[in-house]
């Protein structure tokens, strides 16, 4: 059993140094079988993890990870967390994700530093104007929150943005979200590995899937490095990999794996206390608790599993920072990292069944998963208990690529994908 | 980013190239005649592989020519380089 972390757990581990803390997961060798194996230990895979034994009673769970948990996208995207988006299909998925962010610290019994400080995105031409007017309508018709700002608005909201019709792209006005914000990604993987553990959950890290078992349509189990496992329901949550995955099961999945990279500055005193997004000219920025700038910048125009990122992206993301927020004209960057994102035609997520029996995916969240990290891991959870779809995650089947019942985010979403 | 080979204009900078995706996709020749499946598999279906993959490149920024690489997409090594209509390098 796991101690609770409050107060007076924190005050008495005070008392010996903090070097009496009791191990939040355990690091156990895998089964010989699984009821359930979840491929991918990210904060999807995590949290898909800790449903399926929470609200589906399945206690035999493993979750393998090829490196260690939350060492993929969860700990290398911008931590952005919102819910605007245009459709209704994409509007429901992710305010039930952002309905489950906003107790989660509770839940888990983990502070994962959620932090509701609103996400404004920038209008900067009259299509944008109409467009992301457009867009809060739809959101406030799908019960979320989401107000139109005029330029001085946001002006009053965000200072430091310049917003002087001189500049190349001037900012015409921008929505607002109120409950969107910023969580802490690591501290996400951490709380979910944690309360997965406490539920008995295997989390196999350093385990890397060679191959999937297959006998007919059904599926038996992998080959890992950590050697054979068996399962007869397996769900991949690899995101860059998932096609690497798919090719070894012998499914074929409508992703592209490209590169998406962030970047970080020296940290500084508070100066921005929101997310400000920008479609057309591609920058988003917000500031960590330490002080450092996390700034968002664009996909690679090529397929590639490098997660590196190429300078001209960053110059160019940086480039239309500066002329947003000419303050920043003499800060450094400190770091810069990629993660590789599966992109799907529609630029929306695959949460589904597929032609095999017991296998099932959760992949295609491209550039915006994290957001989505509570509410993918509950009704991926839920597709797999059930072997049938929760219907917030219906419209997301791998099928909708040959029905042609697509739903297309594609610059319907806040920010460009 | 990384340097390629134009077969028209010699070795410049990947920025004035677009990728085209996966290669030898064959538009069908009777699309008519095609199920939903199949027009899924041609529109939306691709390896995606990690490793050697042949793709088609643009050199955008140049001479606009369509032409083929092949391409090591873990480490963005380019193994090879050959025109359209020509037939890929077996040996890699």
């Amino acid at each position: 059993m796991k101690n609770k972390y409050s107060i007076y757990s924190l005050i008495k581990n005070a008392f010996s140094h903090h070097e009496n803390w009791q191990r939040a997961w355990r690091d156990p060798e895998p089964k010989k079988e699984y009821d359930t194996i979840i491929i991918g230990g990210g904060g999807h895979g995590l949290a898909t993890a800790y449903y399926l034994a929470k609200k589906h009673n399945i206690k035999n769970i493993a979750v393998v990870e090829k490196g260690w948990i939350g060492g993929g996208n969860t700990g290398r995207n911008t931590t952005i967390i919102r819910s605007n988006y245009l459709w209704d299909a994409s509007a429901g998925l992710y305010d039930h994700a952002l309905k489950i962010w906003e107790g989660l610290s509770q839940e888990l019994n983990y502070n994962i530093m959620f932090s509701q400080r609103g996400v404004m995105n920038l209008a900067h031409n009259l299509q944008d104007v109409r467009d992301l007017k457009r867009r809060t309508h739809a959101n406030r018709l799908n019960g979320i929150d989401a107000v139109w700002l005029n330029t001085e608005e946001v002006k009053k909201f965000c200072p430091i943005i310049n917003t002087s019709s001189n500049i190349r792209y001037p900012v015409l006005g921008g929505t607002l979200q109120k409950r969107a914000g910023t969580a802490r990604h690591d501290a996400v993987a951490w709380g979910y590995a944690r309360a997965a553990d406490t539920m008995g959950v295997d989390i196999i890290q350093n385990c890397e899937v060679k191959g999937i078992k297959r006998n007919g349509d059904q599926v038996e189990g992998i080959e890992t490095t950590k050697g054979y496992i068996k399962s007869k329901k397996i769900g991949v949550v690899a995101a860059g990999h998932s096609s690497v995955i798919a090719n070894m099961a012998g499914i074929r999945l409508p992703l592209e794996s490209k590169p998406l990279q962030a970047l970080v500055s020296e940290p500084v005193k508070p100066i921005i206390d929101t997310v400000v997004m920008s479609n057309a000219v591609h920058a988003y920025v917000s500031q960590s608790d330490k002080g450092e700038l996390v700034i968002g910048a664009g996909t690679d125009a090529y397929i590639s599993y490098t997660q590196k990122g190429s300078h001209d992206v960053a110059e160019g993301t940086l480039k239309a920072i500066l002329e947003l927020y000419p303050i920043f004209s003499r800060m450094k960057m400190l770091r810069q990292w990629g993660g590789i994102v599966d992109i799907c035609p529609d630029a929306s997520p695959i949460i589904s069944k597929t032609n095999i029996k017991g296998l099932y995916f959760n992949c295609g969240w491209g550039t915006g998963g994290f957001k989505a990290t509570p509410g993918s891991g509950d009704l991926f959870a839920y597709t797999i208990a059930n072997d049938e779809p929760h219907k917030l995650n219906a419209a997301f089947n791998l099928n909708r690529f040959v029905s042609g019942d697509l739903v297309d985010e594609h610059g319907a979403a806040a920010v460009a994908h | 980013m990384f340097l390629i080979n134009c077969p028209y204009c010699g070795e410049r900078d990947q920025t004035e190239f677009s990728c085209g995706g996966e290669a030898h996709l064959e538009r069908p020749k009777q699309p008519t005649e095609l199920s939903d499946d199949q027009w899924a598999e041609y529109l939306f279906m691709r390896k995606n592989i990690k490793g050697i993959q042949y793709e088609r490149w643009n050199h955008t920024h140049g001479c606009r020519k369509w032409f083929n690489i092949v391409r090591d997409t873990s480490n963005d090594k380019i193994h090879a380089v050959y025109k359209i209509g020509e037939k890929p390098p077996v040996k890699i």
